[in-house]
């Protein structure tokens, strides 16, 4: 489309608007896309600054304090460390854009290949998450909005208060209390997965990471879904349909629900992007091997090309996640498509 | 000149009807959330916690590094809550472990408050251009989630305290900035700010003067929210080895070194649980209360 497009698209015809909304709508994608890419790259300055100003040689770490200056020179020459920093974060940057991130320093191995198989299990143990505790959410937070002020909502409330404030490891040693050790022993306390082996086949292990991050999640998302509702059960179309005198589950179904589902699929996306932050306690917890327990191992060992692909990874997640949940908003919400 | 004024000014942010003597609108806030249960139960329980994690040093029967039987030993007339992973005293270790929970915790969301409260405080009274700077900025902070950006910087600094404060209150930083900036410029459009402004005040004295006190109520609320979202990060942080180190006792660091005896002596494990949890509670039973009144004597005022 051409400029001349663009001012005939002014003209109030039906067609040219939603010509011109389209054409917002991609703009608006483009500009939140960019947007996404700026944040990685500052992120990924901020990532490899960190791990190359501070205190704390690469070369010094790998060889111990015992070892002799020459040697740890001949080192910072092979790894590259005596060249400009601006040098050495383009060449990372070059290559982490490409999927490579250097070797490990503490397993002598390729990054991406020491972080594969974490990243599938990370994306398993979020996924099995969501996909529990999106449709629970919806259900509590419709059920408290619907009763609202009666005493399940006041109980719904109490219950999430209460989950909202305790960090996750807390709800994961309750639970691993609760159902694998003291009072029923039904459950595995650690969910070790072997190398290479699908978690899904690992049955029983999964059952108490995913509940606890599931536990976690639901306060907010409930939440979200609740207050949604609410706001839409008090506008005037709904009144009207009531007025009208059509059947409460009619309203509720065909009038409030889909109106409601609106910030739900944005807040899935975002609580997506926050549970990244509780995975890891989670998984250290219990021993599951994803992302976030290689973090904690990496960090053990300050072994800094794992620790700056793992950050750069979870920001990743974080921006994905994020845009996700503005497209789905957009796609789903007309009135937004043209601002 | 504007010391004078500030009082003037000031009536305009008192509600109508409030009698010969103004209250001040977070006076009214504060008297309103102490009629609901749920703030006088959560400050009661906070000022438990935090009477305990002060005096609790002093109370305990043994020093916090002290052996006082077998590893895991159940509990007994010496140890009332038994031993934990080297034989120390539990009932010691969690009367002494909970200074720095409290202390770190509420240092790390003052300090996120100040930052995130400055950056929106310019943000919201600049030109669009150094707005939109600023926030944006902020936005590419939230990328990195708290642990995460907080486990990068102390596993190459290395573990101290100050660094974690300072690490954790940084990571919160955005937060706040997006809460205070929207009440920041909703306060901006206010008829008081713009006589302040056509009268030449200063705009550091505007926003201190003027703007700050009306958005304390807001602020408040995510102070409250700030203090459980601390704890959390600091309880994961020592649980995970990041934070206090030992030999020194704290409730988090207690959950890790104590969790593979939890099949014999769960004591260990549940003390230090229940305090952490009975804190970060309490603190979001007042915040939860507070924003109820928030928002209730926002709907009066308004209607």
């Amino acid at each position: 489309m051409d400029d001349a497009t663009v001012l005939a698209a002014g003209a109030e015809t039906i067609p040219r608007e939603a010509e011109t909304a389209g054409r917002h709508r991609s703009r608006w994608i483009l500009r939140r896309g960019l947007f996404g890419l700026f944040t990685l790259l500052v992120i990924s300055i901020l990532i490899f600054f960190a791990t190359h100003v501070l205190p704390g040689n690469a070369a010094q770490a790998i060889l111990g304090h015992t070892a002799t200056p020459a040697r740890v020179h001949q080192l910072e020459r092979q790894l590259g460390l005596d060249r400009s920093i601006l040098a050495q974060y383009w060449t990372w940057l070059s290559n982490a854009v490409r999927g490579h991130f250097g070797s490990s320093l503490a397993a002598n191995e390729p990054v991406t290949t020491l972080i594969g198989s974490p990243l599938v299990n990370t994306l398993v143990l979020l996924g099995l998450t969501a996909l529990i505790a999106v449709p629970v959410s919806l259900a509590v937070g419709v059920l408290a909005a619907t009763r609202q002020n009666g005493p399940l909502d006041a109980g719904i409330s109490a219950v999430s208060i209460t989950l909202a404030a305790l960090p996750e490891f807390v709800i994961g040693i309750v639970l691993v209390t609760l159902f694998a050790t003291q009072v029923l022993k039904l459950l595995p306390s650690v969910a070790l997965i072997p190398p290479g082996q699908d978690p899904l086949s690992s049955g029983t292990a999964m059952i108490l990471p995913v509940a606890t991050l599931t536990l976690a999640v639901i306060p907010y998302l409930s939440r979200l879904v609740r207050g949604s509702m609410i706001d839409v059960l008090g506008s005037e179309y709904v009144t009207m349909a009531r007025l009208k005198g059509l059947r409460p589950r009619t309203i509720l179904v065909r009038h409030v629900l889909r109106n409601a589902l609106v910030p739900a699929i944005q807040g899935t996306a975002l609580s997506l992007a926050y549970l990244l932050g509780g995975v890891v306690t989670i998984e250290y917890l219990f021993a599951y091997p994803g992302l976030g327990s290689a973090l904690i191992a990496a960090a053990g060992e300050r072994d800094v090309p794992v620790i700056q692909a793992i950050c750069l990874i979870f920001a990743a997640g974080y921006v994905i996640f994020n845009m996700i949940a503005d497209l789905l908003t957009i796609y789903v919400t007309p009135r937004l498509r043209t601002q | 000149m504007t010391s004078g004024l500030a009082p003037v000014l000031g009536e305009a942010q008192r509600a109508p009807g409030a009698g010969f003597k103004p209250v001040p609108l977070w006076m009214r806030i504060l008297r309103g959330s102490l009629h609901l249960w749920r703030v006088r139960i959560g400050l009661t329980l906070a000022a438990l916690v935090v009477l305990l994690a002060l005096i609790g040093p002093a109370l305990a029967p043994h020093s916090a590094s002290a052996f006082a039987g077998i590893p895991f030993a159940g509990p007994s007339a010496q140890a009332p809550l038994g031993t934990d992973a080297l034989g120390r005293d539990v009932l010691s270790r969690v009367l002494d472990g909970g200074r720095t929970v409290v202390w770190m915790s509420l240092a790390a969301a003052s300090f996120g408050m100040v930052l995130g409260t400055f950056f929106a405080l310019v943000a919201g009274s600049s030109r669009p251009l150094v707005d939109d700077a600023i926030m944006r900025m902020m936005d590419v902070l939230l990328a990195l989630p708290v642990i995460i950006f907080t486990i990068l910087f102390i596993s190459l600094l290395g573990p101290k305290d100050w660094l974690v404060v300072l690490l954790v209150g940084i990571a919160h930083t955005p937060q706040v900035a997006r809460t205070a900036r929207g009440v920041t410029v909703e306060v901006m459009q206010r008829d008081f700010v713009r006589a302040a402004q056509a009268l030449g005040v200063a705009r550091r004295q505007i926003l201190i003067g003027e703007v700050l006190p009306n958005i304390i109520t807001p602020l408040a609320v995510e102070f409250g929210l700030r203090i459980v979202w601390s704890i959390a990060a600091i309880a994961a942080l020592s649980f995970l080895g990041y934070g206090i180190q030992p030999p020194a006792a704290d409730w988090g660091l207690m959950i890790n070194e104590n969790r593979t005896g939890l099949a014999t002596q769960p004591w260990a494990v549940i003390a230090p649980v229940l305090c952490i949890a009975a804190f970060a509670f309490a603190v979001n039973l007042v915040t939860e209360g507070l924003a109820r009144t928030v928002a209730g004597v926002d709907r009066s005022t308004r209607s």
